[in-house]
């Protein structure tokens, strides 16, 4: 028998059910029109292929408090259009949460029944204190993480406006 | 199987209880737990907790993933968000985090 030292895996989950088309979900992550529209209103570039780029900009307000031009960035891993797409996700505003560097971010689109999709969001945040406080919404400074991201699309989605605005 | 909408019954009724809301706890301080490592923290069969995961995975609460022969549990913080956003923000946020503040504040000095 062999001893196995296993580093302690850290991941968030967070799961959502929208009552949207697997197609308005897929948009609204991967589509800056949409994700200006709720959330942190960055607008997102993805380049959907394995490789590819991810970007998150940022807003004219980010800017006004003098950010970086690009507030989040990564790499596309997979494309499972309408399904499933997996990244890396690193936050740049802040040297510390650099320094972090890249965890996986995995987004999960699940059709049920009666219109309503599952969405589910799992980040990987080993190792990665600063980007887990950041993601999971402990950090006063920097707005709700994803339980508030997913509280926002899911009003977007359904009621054609955000919580806020 | 997906489960409803936006049913926030089932939210409320599962945080309606003492030993839900510790295995809530639990799973905030660390995520990830086995079934074994829940039981092991309260005075209960594996039957009984098991009962209570069923309720908080039916509310959305948990969300159970398999990582090899082991099921692991995961705290879903986004209905609780849900209820936040769309009723305790709408009526009294301001009173609430006033209250919260006030409670840290004497708690912390206590």
């Amino acid at each position: 028998m062999t001893t196995m030292t296993e580093a302690t895996v850290t991941t968030q989950i967070y799961q959502v059910y929208i009552r949207a088309t697997p197609q308005a979900i897929w948009d609204a992550i991967t589509a800056p029109e949409w994700t200006q529209r709720y959330g942190y209103r960055s607008p997102a570039e993805y380049d959907l292929r394995p490789g590819g780029a991810y970007r998150g900009l940022a807003t004219e307000e980010m800017k006004a408090y003098g950010g970086p031009d690009v507030v989040v960035d990564g790499e596309v891993l997979e494309v499972d259009p309408l399904h499933r797409l997996v990244q890396t996700w690193r936050a740049l505003w802040d040297p510390e949460l650099v320094a972090e560097g890249f965890r996986r971010l995995t987004w999960e689109i699940e059709e049920g029944e009666g219109g309503v999709t599952k969405l589910t969001v799992t980040h990987d945040v080993t190792g990665a204190p600063r980007t887990a406080m950041l993601v999971a919404g402990e950090d006063p400074n920097a707005g709700g993480g994803w339980s508030w991201i997913l509280s926002d699309l899911k009003t977007l989605l359904e009621t054609g406006k955000p919580l806020a605005g | 199987m997906l489960g409803p909408v936006t049913d926030d019954d089932r939210v409320f009724k599962a945080l309606a209880d003492p030993t839900r809301r510790f295995l809530l706890d639990r799973l905030f301080v660390r995520d990830g737990r086995t079934l074994t490592e829940l039981e092991s923290e309260l005075e209960m069969t594996r039957f009984g907790v098991m009962k209570h995961l069923r309720v908080l995975e039916d509310a959305g609460l948990v969300v159970a993933r398999r990582s090899g022969r082991e099921k692991l549990h995961f705290l879903n913080p986004v209905p609780i968000r849900l209820i936040h956003d769309r009723w305790i923000d709408k009526y009294t946020e301001r009173q609430v985090s006033a209250l919260a503040d006030l409670k840290t504040e004497l708690e912390a000095t206590a």
